[in-house]
C-alpha cells in the first residue's frame, strides 16, 4: 500500500545543532521520513524530542544543519531566503498554539491577508465556512474566543488550498470542547482539501484520528505507526 | 548581586542600542537648553563685571565746548560719583594699503594716562605717553582687522589737517564692547576704529585746549540717571550740550543689551521646544518599553514579590536607562554653553569672560527629565501591577478593532489596512509621533527662517530703500553749493542732500533722543519704503515716523509732537505726525529738507549727500572725496551690506547652526525609537506575515509604511507649526533696533522637510536591517 502513495515530502539525515562544540545541542540528529499526499500525521514527543524544529524545517521557516529536505522534487535545504518565503507562500499553512492573528483585522480580512497573494485561493468566506465561521466574518479577533480565533488562523493557513497544513500544538491553548472543535476543523480541512498534514501534540488520545503517528525522542524518530482506520474526533476521549 | 540586579543588568546590556538613542535625543534636549541658558547668563555676569572693573559710566553728554571748571559744577549735582570730562572727535583715518574710507572715533586720554571711567584695557604694547603727540592707542577689533600692531602707523584727517600717528598699543573698553559706528547698523571693524590719544594732542587739535566736549559721570547707589539728567542739561546747554543720555541709551550698551535679549528670546522659545519633546520622547518610549514587560512582572509577582518591589526594580531601570541622557546632556550642555560663551566673547571683545550656571534651569532640567520618564514608566507599571499575576502572565488579549470595520470601505490591501487600523486604534500614539517629528520641522523652519528674515531685511532696507553708492558725511552741514560741486565731479551720476538732524522728541513725559532725517520728496537713491516696498512720499509739512518710534512716543497720525533741537541755536518744533510707516531697521524719523529748513528758519543745508557712482570710476571718487576738508566721511553701501551679512554669519548662524544639528538628532531620535518599539511589539505579528509567506519587503511595508505615513503627516503639520513660531518669535524680537520680517522662504521648507525626511530614512534603514535579521522562529517564541 505505501508503494502506491505518492511521496510529498522526502526527508533524508536531516540535521540540526544548535551551538557549537561542547555546548552543542542536537534538536534533531539524523531523521529520515516521507510524508504522503493528504495524509494526515500526528507527531507526538516530549517537549524538546525535535518535532517542532522538524516542522519549522520542513515548513521554510528555519534550515536543518545538514541532510536533504525535498519537497515535490525540489531541495529546500539549497533555497535561499526569497526561495523559502516563495515556498511558504505557495505551498505551505501553518497553525500555532497562538494563533497570531492580526488584531487590526477581521476574521476576514485576515484570511484575505493570504489570498491577496495566493496563487489560486479559495474567498475567504468559503475558508471561514470549512472551520464552521461563517457567521463571524467581521469580527476582529478580539470579538472572538479562543477557539474561534485559532479556526480563524486554520481558515487562514488553508485559504490558499496549500499543500501542505502544519499545525504546532493547534489545542495546546484550548480547553477540551473547544479543543475538539479547533481539530474536527483541521480533520475536514485534511479531507476536504486533501492537504498533507502534520499536527505536533502532547495529547496521545489524538493520535488515532491520524493516518500514522510519529514518536520523537531525544532528536530521533523512536516509532512510526500507522493507524488503519482513522476514528472520528467525537470518539476521541480527553 | 540579587537576581533582580542581574536582570536588571542583562537587559540594560541589551537594550543598550535603544538607551543610547534615547540617551542622544534626552541629551541634545538638555544639552541645548543648558547651553542657552548657560550662556545667556554668563554673557551677562561677564557684561556686568567687564562694566564694574572698567568702571563704564552710566550717564554721557556731548557738548560744543566747556571749561574745564565747568566739570566742577557737575561734580556738585547731588547724586553724581564721579566725573570724567573728554575731548572727542570722528575723523577721516587713512590706513596705508586699505584704499576705502575709514572712519576714526577719536578719544581723549587723560594726561597722566589714567583714566577715572570708561577705562581701556590694555591688551597689547602700552599706553601713549602724554608728552608726545602723536603716540595712540587702536581698539583691538580695528586693529586686528587692519592687521596692524605696535609700530606700524596711520593718518588721520585731523580737521582738515592730515597727521601721522604711531600705533603704541591696543585696546579694549567697555564703552565700545559693541563698536558700531554712528547710523551704521552692525559693528564694521575694519572701517570703524576707536583712537586713543594724549589729551593736549587732541584738544590742540579741536582747538579745546582747557575746555571738553563730552562728559561721562557715574551715580551714587539708588540714584535714577534722570535726577541727574535734568540738571545736567541745564548746566550744559550754554556749551551747547546735545543732552545728556543715561547707560541705556549708550549705544554700546544698547546694542548689546538687544543682542542679548535676542539670545533669552530664541533661549525661551526654541531650547524649550527641545527639551519637551526630549521628555515627551522620553516618557512615551519608556511607558511602551515597560508595557513589554507585562509578562515578567505576572512572573514576579506569582513568585512573591511585592508590588513595591517590582516598582522599585523599574524604577531603577527607567533611572539607568535615563541617567546617560541626563549626565551627557548636562555634561555637554555645559561644555557647548562655555564654547559659545567664548564665542560671543570673541565676538563681543570681552576681555575675560565668567561662566556662570544658574541653579534654577539646571534643576528645572532635571525634575522635567526624571519626572517625564518615572511618569512614563510608572503607568505603564501601574497597570501591569494591578494585574492578577495569572493575568498578567497571559499573553494581553488582542487589541480591541471593534468599531473600525469601516477603514475596509477604503478598499485597500490588507497590508495598508493593517497600517490604518493600527493608526487609528492607537490615536494617541500616533499623535505623539507625529507631534515629535512635526516639532522638529518646526525648529528646522524657525532656525532657518531667521537666515531668510535677514537676507528680507537686506534686501528691503539696505536695498530696495537705499540705492545709492556712497554716502557722504559733511563735517557742519554746508550750504546747498556742496551739492552741485560734488555733482561735478568725474563719475559721478547723481547726488542727493539729507540733513541728519539731532532732537529729542518730547510727548508729555515721554522724552526720546534721536534724529530727523531730512529728505527730499523727488529722492531716488533713499526712499522711504512701507513694509510692502511701497515709496512713501514725505510731505511738505509734518513728520512721517516709523511705527516702532510713533509706538514709543505713543502717538499717531495727526497728533503734535514736540521735537527739541539739540544743534545750531537749538529751537523747540511743534510738528505734526503726518505719517507713520512700517519700518524694519531702527527708529527713524523723517521731514521734508525744505519744511526742516523752514522750521529752523535756515537755508536748506544738507549734512550728508547720497551718490550714485559709476563702478568703474568709484575708486577714483571716494579719493576725490576724501581729499575735501569739508568730508567727515565716506561709508560704501555695499561695504555696510557685507558687513551686515559677515556679522551676522558670526552670532546668527553659529546659533542656528546648533539647532539645526539639535533638530536633525531629534528627528533621527523620533523616528528611530518609534518604529524601533513598534518594532519590538509587533514582532510576533511580523513573523506571523513572514509565515504566512510575505516577503521581508512586503512586511517591512507594513512597519516602515506606517512610519512614512506618520511622517508625512507631521510634514505639512510641522510646516505650519515653523511657520507660527517663526512669526511669534520674530514678534518677540521686536525691537527698537529692528523688527524681523516673518518671512520662510520655500527653500527652507525645503531644506527643513528633506532634512526631517533623511532622519526619518535613516532611521528606517536601522530598524528596517533589524526586521530583515529577525528570525521568525524566534519571534513566534517570544510570547507578547
Amino acid at each position: 500500500m505505501t508503494g502506491l502513495r505518492r511521496a510529498v515530502f522526502q526527508i533524508k539525515a536531516l540535521q540540526k545543532v544548535y551551538g557549537t562544540g561542547a555546548v552543542a545541542v542536537r534538536a534533531l540528529d539524523g531523521v529520515d521520513l516521507e510524508l504522503y499526499r493528504g495524509e494526515l500525521l500526528v507527531l507526538l514527543g516530549p517537549s524538546g524530542s525535535g518535532k517542532s524544529t522538524f516542522l519549522n524545517i520542513i515548513g521554510g521557516l528555519d534550515r536543518g544543519t545538514s541532510g536533504e529536505v525535498i519537497f515535490e522534487g525540489e531541495r529546500l535545504d539549497e533555497l535561499d531566503e526569497a526561495g523559502l518565503t516563495r515556498f511558504r507562500r505557495e505551498h505551505v499553512g501553518f497553525v500555532f498554539q497562538f494563533y497570531n492573528l492580526i488584531p487590526s483585522l477581521t476574521a476576514a480580512e485576515n484570511v484575505a491577508l493570504v489570498t491577496e497573494i495566493a496563487k489560486d485561493p479559495m474567498p475567504p468566506e468559503e475558508a471561514l465556512g470549512l472551520v464552521g465561521l461563517e457567521q463571524r466574518l467581521d469580527h476582529f479577533p478580539a470579538q472572538l474566543s479562543g477557539g474561534e480565533q485559532q479556526r480563524v488562523a486554520i481558515a487562514r493557513a488553508i485559504a490558499k488550498r496549500p499543500d501542505v497544513l502544519l499545525c504546532d500544538e493547534p489545542t495546546g491553548a484550548l480547553d477540551s470542547k473547544t479543543g475538539g472543535q479547533v481539530l474536527r476543523a483541521i480533520d475536514t480541512v485534511n479531507r476536504e482539501l486533501g492537504a498533507t498534514t502534520a499536527v505536533i501534540t502532547h495529547n496521545a488520545t489524538i493520535a488515532s484520528m491520524a493516518d500514522r503517528v510519529v514518536r520523537f525522542a531525544d532528536g530521533r524518530l523512536a516509532e512510526v505507526t500507522e493507524n488503519t482506520e482513522r476514528r472520528p474526533i467525537e470518539e476521541l476521549t480527553w | 548581586m540579587t537576581a533582580l540586579g542581574t536582570k536588571l543588568r542583562r537587559e540594560l546590556w541589551q537594550m543598550r542600542a535603544q538607551t543610547l538613542a534615547i540617551a542622544l535625543v534626552t541629551a541634545s534636549g538638555i544639552a541645548v537648553f543648558v547651553m542657552a541658558m548657560g550662556a545667556l547668563a554668563s554673557l551677562e555676569a561677564t557684561r556686568t563685571a567687564f562694566y564694574e572693573r572698567y568702571r563704564f559710566a552710566e550717564v554721557f553728554v556731548g557738548l560744543t565746548r566747556a571749561p574745564e571748571r565747568v566739570a566742577e559744577a557737575v561734580r556738585e549735582i547731588p547724586g553724581v560719583q564721579a566725573v570724567e570730562t573728554r575731548v572727542v572727535a570722528t575723523a577721516d583715518l587713512d590706513v596705508p594699503g586699505f584704499e576705502e574710507p575709514v572712519l576714526g572715533r577719536l578719544m581723549s586720554l587723560p594726561a597722566d594716562g589714567v583714566a577715572d571711567l570708561n577705562v581701556p584695557h590694555l591688551r597689547s604694547g602700552r599706553l601713549p605717553e602724554s608728552g608726545r603727540l602723536d603716540e595712540v592707542l587702536l581698539s583691538e577689533a580695528f586693529a586686528a582687522a587692519q592687521n596692524l600692531r605696535p609700530g606700524d602707523h596711520l593718518f588721520a584727517n585731523l580737521d582738515g589737517t592730515r597727521r601721522r600717528l604711531e600705533v603704541v598699543g591696543t585696546a579694549l573698553s567697555p564703552e565700545y564692547v559693541y563698536a558700531i559706528a554712528p547710523g551704521a547698523l552692525v559693528p564694521d571693524d575694519a572701517r570703524y576704529g576707536i583712537v586713543w590719544l594724549p589729551r593736549p594732542a587732541l584738544a590742540a587739535a579741536f582747538d579745546l585746549d582747557g575746555a571738553f566736549n563730552d562728559l561721562s559721570l557715574t551715580l551714587l547707589r539708588g540714584v535714577e540717571p534722570q535726577a541727574v539728567i535734568d540738571p545736567l542739561d541745564r548746566l550744559l546747554a550754554p556749551y551747547g550740550g546735545q543732552g545728556a543720555y543715561p547707560r541705556a541709551d549708550q549705544l554700546s550698551h544698547f546694542f548689546l543689551d538687544e543682542e542679548i535679549e535676542q539670545l533669552r528670546v530664541i533661549a525661551g522659545v526654541l531650547p524649550v521646544i527641545f527639551l519637551a519633546v526630549a521628555a515627551f520622547l522620553l516618557n512615551t518610549v519608556i511607558g511602551r518599553l515597560v508595557a513589554m514587560e507585562r509578562e515578567a512582572i505576572g512572573v514576579l509577582k506569582a513568585f512573591g514579590y511585592s508590588d513595591a518591589a517590582v516598582g522599585w526594580h523599574y524604577v531603577q531601570l527607567v533611572l539607568l536607562m535615563t541617567l546617560p541622557g541626563l549626565v551627557l546632556g548636562l555634561v555637554g550642555g555645559v561644555w557647548l554653553a562655555r564654547a559659545l560663551t567664548e564665542l560671543y566673547a570673541q565676538f563681543f571683545r570681552f576681555p575675560f569672560i565668567q561662566l556662570v550656571f544658574e541653579p534654577g534651569p539646571l534643576i528645572l532640567v532635571m525634575v522635567v527629565t526624571l519626572g517625564a520618564a518615572l511618569s512614563g514608566g510608572a503607568a505603564a507599571v501601574r497597570r501591569a501591577v494591578r494585574l492578577t499575576p495569572a493575568e498578567a502572565m497571559r499573553p494581553p488579549t488582542p487589541p480591541n478593532y471593534r468599531g473600525l470595520a469601516w477603514l475596509a470601505r477604503l478598499r485597500l490591501d490588507q497590508p495598508s489596512l493593517m497600517i490604518f487600523r493600527h493608526l487609528v486604534r492607537f490615536p494617541l500614539r500616533a499623535s505623539f509621533s507625529v507631534l515629535g517629528i512635526a516639532a522638529a520641522v518646526a525648529i528646522l523652519l524657525t532656525s532657518q527662517h531667521f537666515l531668510d528674515a535677514v537676507e528680507a531685511l537686506i534686501e528691503h532696507e539696505l536695498e530696495l530703500a537705499r540705492r545709492y553708492d556712497l554716502a557722504v558725511t559733511l563735517f557742519e552741514p554746508r550750504h546747498a553749493r556742496a551739492e552741485t560741486e560734488l555733482a561735478n565731479l568725474p563719475g559721478v551720476l547723481a547726488v542727493e542732500p539729507a540733513r541728519q538732524l539731532a532732537v529729542r522728541f518730547v510727548n508729555g513725559p515721554i522724552r526720546e533722543r534721536g534724529s530727523v532725517t531730512g529728505v527730499t520728496p523727488e529722492a531716488r537713491l533713499e526712499r522711504i519704503l512701507d513694509a510692502d516696498a511701497r515709496p512713501v512720499i514725505v510731505p511738505e509739512a509734518g513728520l512721517i515716523l516709523s511705527r516702532a518710534l510713533a509706538t514709543k512716543l505713543r502717538v499717531g497720525r495727526g497728533d503734535v509732537l514736540t521735537v527739541e533741537v539739540m544743534e545750531g541755536r537749538r529751537p523747540t518744533l511743534e510738528l505734526h505726525v503726518a505719517g507713520v510707516v512700517e519700518t524694519y531697521l531702527g527708529t527713524a524719523a523723517f521731514m521734508h529738507l525744505d519744511g526742516m529748513a523752514e522750521a529752523l528758519r535756515e537755508a536748506p543745508r544738507p549734512s550728508e549727500l547720497r551718490l550714485l557712482v559709476d563702478p568703474l570710476a568709484e575708486r577714483e571718487v571716494i579719493e576725490r572725496l576724501r581729499q575735501r576738508p569739508e568730508i567727515a566721511g565716506v561709508t560704501r553701501r555695499q561695504a555696510a551690506i557685507d558687513s551686515f551679512r559677515e556679522t551676522l554669519a558670526e552670532t546668527m548662524a553659529i546659533t542656528v547652526g546648533f539647532y539645526i544639528l539639535f533638530a536633525s538628532l531629534c528627528t533621527i531620535g523620533v523616528v528611530y525609537n518609534a518604529a524601533r518599539i513598534s518594532l519590538s511589539e509587533r514582532a510576533r505579528e511580523l513573523a506571523s506575515l513572514r509565515v504566512l509567506g510575505f516577503s521581508r519587503a512586503e512586511v517591512g511595508y507594513i512597519l516602515l509604511g506606517e512610519m512614512l505615513l506618520l511622517t508625512l503627516i507631521a510634514l505639512p503639520l510641522g510646516a505650519l507649526l515653523g511657520t507660527g513660531l517663526a512669526r511669534f518669535i520674530s514678534e518677540s524680537l521686536e525691537s527698537e533696533l529692528f523688527r524681523i520680517p516673518p518671512v520662510v522662504e520655500p527653500a527652507s521648507y525645503a531644506f527643513a522637510t528633506s532634512i526631517v525626511l533623511v532622519a526619518a530614512c535613516l532611521s528606517a534603514l536601522v530598524v528596517g536591517r533589524r526586521l530583515w535579521r529577525m528570525n521568525i522562529v524566534d519571534a513566534l517564541k517570544t510570547r507578547e
